[in-house]
């Protein structure tokens, strides 16, 4: 089983692709059918996962040596490009995060889309992105990468504007997917130079080729191309400061956000750079840039969840500072750490949004937290799913969170200083907004009067995904994550129970003050703003970037493509026309001289002849001296 | 060569326009019937050719040489190899699917559907045509039916179809004009009298013998330049492109876009860069900045464009800045890349153009600021547009990536600053075909449009067919690379010297 | 005095310019047709005399002549025929009514 599982590895984004095609063309109106077609899929993607675990696990096969499998995709003169599968313990983690995460949301999803028209075109794209995200994982070289992160891609943006009849909600998706065009600009630059300066993409002959090339000639152009590629990352993975277009990305139904925008494709830029963590680690500038973009953005993210009030949009904030903390782990050389939060993550936050779209299904699709109260008693399942995917998220031991959060900041700290400042303030932040959500959802009065049950589909991931989020992290610090997936030991090899304690104070402190703010209301939030005054104002416009950058937008393709078209209009179209005027015009001039008097036309044919004989008669010899050498016939 | 397969596949279009002829012009169901069964025999036997070719040997396959004008040594010859096997291919499916996509015409149909088979036969000509005479004679005769067709059946919005007709044909002509000249002067300088021939391929080694001095090449190739350029949409020649397209009917915008354009960047393969190899290398930096400004240039027009046509004929424009960078960048990678994009952007711009006439044909409206929402009414065209604009945007897994990545790749070999500017194409694609899908397609439901239907019936054939190949060569690039790679391989030595030859920025910098 | 070869190119150049005169300067379309015939029978006339005055002669001048006044006839008559037409078109044969084809 676990052979069969590892050679036929390729089988797991086939199958949900050949789900994605039947459900799409023949499926659409056969909403059941669909989705066990889907879940199918997905599931044996799962049960393929475990055995191929059970095969890397059983074989020891590490990131070092991976196994892999390829064949031929395009042969041409001085090109070839492989698809294939790279199975190591990365790609394991990521195939089982994904599978298990998929399975989960669909399974939800029966429960959620029940009654919408699009159905089955719903489990068609989750079929599709479910393929593309696979494949994604199983990736050999860069540019299979790129064809399936295009594609994750695009799933996004079909995903996102899955309610197309809304206009947000189509904004949102083009929104989407030109922000992450942009990085992927960058990205796809990258590679073509990784290409040319190697002749290869391929991450197995890379990892041997790039030492070599770094001894003779330097960091220098492949830190630029490095610098090019996690341009990549900045986009899919929502960093500052292409982020923009994630908080909008929420238009999407409530399992999208969770599978899609949380767990598993905004991922997908921190598996680009850890799957070429070979190349980013030899670069030391590239990883400080890593680690500082990262941990800017964490703050970054924190601090606009800070005073949002819809509640998903409170969530993608939250999942943008997270991924911050997952590259700020890879800057400081921390892959495991990375890997560890990615895992822990995935379940606590789709946890979260998953609970999200419960909540918000429940009173009817209102989104703002301000309007919610009190719905504790009314959906207890959920509040308990919620809360502990809040303590997670919080870093309070002994859930997931507390573990692998704690592993960042102790590598971070063993790095730089700042770093790690600023990522305890924002572990202290981020207590705070969750709680904040937490106790203005669940407590205080309720302002709801109707309140829908929440179905038994998915209230059954809500709990599996809450176990996750409790024993992932503790079970992961136990067996001790890194040497188990074999990344090798963590930067930090022992917990620090100081710097632990600090974060754990510090969240439990954020909780104690959220409380009484949102909880209790012995001090006003109203006020607090008030206080806070611009720099509130600017948190909840989110620092004007989106204004900003539609400025940029505005200024710099709409204004300039409208020069553009003006000079085509007017100055090479009106020479094109300048010119057919000015022939008409000579035509005009010249058509004067046809009278249409056939009797004039003879007098000048007349005239002609006259003159040509008088000609002829003048030079008369010069004439027959020609004709008699024969020259012109 | 014993089954003279490239010449049937001409004649059946001819043949059904023969008995077009017989038919009685009020019975339009025969009369479609007729040129879709013709075009349907022709697809398959190209489809027979294009898997029978063995791409393990390249060069030309299935030829067939028979002596016409022996005294100008012009003969009727023909075949196909890697290059002009994909257009031939090419035009077939694009022929198929004008066909069933003027499945609707109504006004004269008899005279529409033989001038849109003349024009078939015209173009496959172009593209098997091994006789250099034969490649002219079937390029002229290209031109009059397309200029009756806009003339008759097109439509009027910014500009008169009268207008958009007279501007192609009179650019074509134009500049056909100017190839014409550089043709004749190739005639008679390549070989001494009693050798003069049109065929392409003792052409092709006449500047082995060095009867085509460097400076000769020089200027012979600028009129090449001139007359396929045109034809190709270089920039600052592309403006008949948009008009053109505004004002042409459906079948002709799908050949146009879609087959027609692509003479030009075969021209200035098959001709331009074998015959006149010296010719081409110098001119490269010209055409790489044309490109260049071709591919931003037409892209930021775009975004600004309201009229669907418009949009799609500027980024047709863009598109072929593509082609014109993987020409000018002169390596085997590129140039493969070049003519995939060729095929790719043909695919593409025809599945655009049959879904914008649907479109047009059903609610009058073409307009990104009239349409709105019609995923709601029009379901399956909305997957044709969606598939045409992502390809278009050159995602993977759609025929558009592949070719666009290796013109790229063989880019950044030469320029690779250049390169960089014109990598940011994709950002742009990206914008202005986003920009008009969400607009027209999606958004709420706008009842004024219910009373239009989805396509159906013969309708479907064109989205099917095209939607096909979309798919199988974004999947399977390697049965279009393949092919074009059999043609293009040959020539990695060829290119190689070409190296030593100096280029306009020689000259330019000697002058400084 | 004989009538030499002069008198008679001096007689045709006459009746050629006569003719070329009338057909300048005439607007009746029957003139002209007249006039034209007159220039045919100048260039008849140089036929003769040109034959007749070969160190040789033979027939081909007759010949020619013959051929040219057959012609002359053949266009006579498609002329008639023509401005009968056009004189049922214009309802005129005055020349300068007849410009159509003005650019």
């Amino acid at each position: 089983m676990e052979q069969f599982a590892l050679t036929h590895a390729w089988l797991i984004p086939l199958v949900p692709a050949a789900a994605f095609a039947i459900i799409g063309l023949f499926l659409q109106n056969f909403h059941k059918l669909s989705a066990a077609i889907a879940i199918l899929a997905i599931t044996f993607g799962f049960v393929m996962s475990l055995g191929i675990a059970g095969a890397v696990f059983n074989l020891g096969i590490t990131v070092d040596a991976p196994f892999v499998q390829r064949i031929e995709w395009i042969k041409i003169a001085g090109l070839q490009f492989d698809m294939g599968v790279i199975i190591d313990p990365l790609s394991v983690l990521m195939l089982l995060v994904v599978t298990l995460v998929s399975l989960l949301v669909q399974i939800y999803s029966v429960g959620y889309m029940k009654g919408d028209k699009g159905f089955g075109r719903f489990f068609s794209y989750m079929s599709l992105f479910s393929a593309s995200m696979l494949g994604l994982n199983i990736s050999i070289n860069f540019v299979q990468m790129y064809v399936f992160w295009e594609l994750v891609g695009l799933c996004s943006y079909l995903l996102i504007g899955f309610y197309y009849y809304r206009i947000p909600a189509r904004e949102a998706a083009k929104k989407a997917f030109i922000t992450t065009r942009i990085g992927d600009f960058g990205l796809l630059i990258g590679i073509l130079l990784l290409q040319m300066l190697f002749g290869t993409v391929d991450f197995i002959q890379l990892r041997q080729v790039i030492p070599v090339y770094l001894m003779a000639n330097g960091a220098g152009v492949l830190t630029i191309i490095g610098i090019l590629l996690f341009m990549g990352p900045i986009g899919k993975s929502g960093q500052f400061p292409l982020h923009v277009w994630l908080p909008d990305a929420m238009e999407g139904p409530a399992p999208v956000s969770a599978l899609i925008h949380a767990a598993t494709m905004v991922v997908a830029g921190v598996y680009l750079v850890a799957r070429a963590y070979f190349l980013f680690a030899s670069l030391p500038i590239l990883m400080n840039i890593i680690a500082w973009i990262g941990a800017f953005t964490a703050f970054f993210g924190a601090s606009i969840a800070f005073s949002q009030h819809a509640i998903k949009r409170i969530l993608a904030y939250s999942t943008i500072s997270q991924l911050g903390y997952m590259m700020l782990a890879l800057g400081v050389g921390s892959l495991t750490a990375s890997m560890f939060h990615l895992m822990t993550h995935a379940f606590f936050k789709s946890l979260l949004f998953l609970c999200a779209g419960a909540v918000m299904h429940a009173v009817n699709e209102e989104a703002d937290i301000f309007k919610m109260g009190g719905l504790r008693r009314k959906m207890p399942v959920v509040f308990v799913t919620m809360t502990i995917g809040v303590l997670a998220i919080s870093g309070l031991p002994p859930f997931s969170g507390f573990f692998s959060k704690d592993a960042i900041l102790a590598a971070a700290a063993h790095v730089s200083m700042p770093l790690y400042l600023i990522g305890i303030v924002t572990a202290f932040m981020t207590a705070f907004y969750m709680a904040r959500l937490l106790f203005l959802v669940f407590f205080g009065e309720s302002r709801q009067k109707e309140v829908h049950k929440v179905s038994r589909f998915m209230q059954l991931p809500l709990i599996v995904l809450a176990a996750l989020a409790v024993v992932s992290g503790l079970g992961g610090y136990v067996y001790n994550f890194g040497d188990w997936v074999r990344f090798g030991p963590p930067v930090v090899e022992h917990m620090d129970w100081l710097l632990a304690s600090t974060s754990t104070l510090l969240s439990l402190l954020a909780f104690v003050l959220a409380w009484n703010i949102y909880g209790s209301k012995r001090w006003s939030s109203d006020i607090i703003a008030k206080k806070l005054g611009i720099i509130y104002t600017i948190t909840f416009n989110k620092y004007y970037i989106d204004e900003f950058y539609a400025l940029l937008c505005r200024i710099f393709i709409d204004g300039i493509g409208k020069i553009m078209y003006f000079i085509d209009l007017y100055i090479i179209d009106g020479t094109v026309n300048a010119v057919s005027a000015l022939v008409l015009l000579f035509s005009k001039l010249l058509s004067k001289f046809q009278t249409g008097q056939v009797q004039r036309y003879a007098a000048v044919f007349v005239c002609g002849v006259v003159i040509l004989l008088l000609c002829t008669i003048m030079y008369l010899d010069k004439v027959n001296g020609v004709l008699a050498a024969g020259g012109a016939f | 060569m014993d089954f003279p397969l490239l010449t049937i596949i001409l004649v059946i279009p001819l043949l059904a326009v023969g008995l077009l002829m017989f038919i009685p012009p009020s019975s339009f169901k025969s009369v479609k019937v007729v040129a879709a069964t013709a075009m349907c025999i022709s697809l398959g036997l190209t489809i027979y050719a294009y898997v029978t070719y063995d791409s393990s040997i390249g060069g030309m396959q299935f030829t067939q040489s028979i002596p016409w004008i022996s005294d100008l040594g012009v003969s009727y010859s023909v075949g196909v190899d890697g290059i002009s096997l994909p257009m031939l291919f090419l035009t077939n499916v694009i022929g198929l699917a004008a066909v069933f996509s003027s499945w609707n015409i109504n006004v004269r149909p008899k005279e529409f559907f033989i001038l849109l088979l003349i024009l078939i036969t015209g173009v496959m000509g172009t593209f098997v045509a091994c006789d250099l005479f034969i490649f002219l004679l079937c390029y002229e005769l290209v031109v009059i039916p397309i200029y009756i067709m806009v003339i008759i059946w097109g439509s009027t919005k910014r500009v008169t179809k009268e207008y958009a007709g007279m501007k192609l044909t009179i650019y074509l002509l134009m500049g056909s004009a100017f190839m014409l000249v550089g043709v004749v002067a190739l005639y008679l300088q390549a070989f001494p009298a009693e050798l003069r021939t049109f065929d392409i391929a003792a052409l092709s080694n006449a500047h082995l013998y060095g009867t085509l001095s460097q400076s000769f090449q020089i200027i012979v190739f600028f009129l090449l330049l001139l007359g396929f350029g045109t034809l190709l949409s270089m920039f600052p020649f592309h403006t008949w492109s948009p008009d053109g397209y505004a004002g042409a009917p459906t079948a002709v915008s799908m050949i146009h876009a879609g087959v027609l354009k692509k003479i030009g960047g075969y021209g200035l393969i098959r001709l331009g860069l074998l015959i006149l190899p010296a010719g081409a290398k110098f001119w490269a930096p010209l055409i790489i900045i044309l490109g260049l400004a071709n591919v931003i240039y037409a892209a930021y027009i775009a975004i600004v464009q309201k009229d669907l046509k418009y949009v799609v004929g500027y980024s047709s424009v863009s598109h072929m800045g593509y082609v014109l960078l993987g020409f000018a960048a002169l390596n085997t990678i590129s140039l493969t890349g070049a003519v995939a994009n060729m095929v790719a952007h043909g695919i593409m711009s025809a599945l655009f153009f049959a879904v914008i006439g649907y479109v047009y044909e059903k609610t009058h409206m073409r307009s990104v600021d009239q349409l709105r929402g019609i995923a709601h009414q029009m379901p399956r065209i909305s997957v044709g547009f969606m598939l045409a604009g992502m390809s278009s945007v050159g995602l993977p897994g759609l025929i558009g990536f592949i070719p666009e990545y290796t013109i790229f790749l063989g880019l950044f070999k030469v320029y690779p600053f250049l390169a960089m500017l014109a990598v940011s194409g994709i950002v742009f694609t990206a914008i202005y075909i986003l920009r008009v899908l969400q607009k027209v397609l999606f958004g709420p439901r706008d009842y004024g449009l219910d009373k239009y239907k989805d396509a159906k019936g013969a309708e479907l054939v064109p989205l099917f067919l095209l939607g096909t190949v979309l798919v199988l060569f974004g999947l399977f690039p390697q049965l279009l690379m393949g092919v074009i790679n059999s043609g293009v391989a040959p020539l990695g030595p060829f290119l190689q010297e070409l190296n030593n030859v100096p280029s306009l920025l020689v000259t330019l910098g000697g002058i400084w | 005095m004989t009538v030499g070869m002069t008198h008679f190119l001096i007689l045709s150049a006459l009746l050629f310019c006569i003719g070329l005169y009338g057909l300048l300067v005439k607007r009746n379309l029957f003139s002209i047709l007249m006039c034209i015939e007159l220039m045919l029978n100048a260039v008849n006339i140089n036929f003769a005399a040109f034959n007749y005055f070969l160190p040789m002669p033979d027939l081909s001048g007759q010949v020619m002549m013959i051929f040219s006044i057959t012609v002359a006839a053949a266009e006579v008559a498609v002329g008639l025929a023509l401005i009968f037409r056009i004189y049922h078109d214009f309802a005129t044969v005055n020349i300068d009514k007849i410009n159509n084809m003005k650019g």
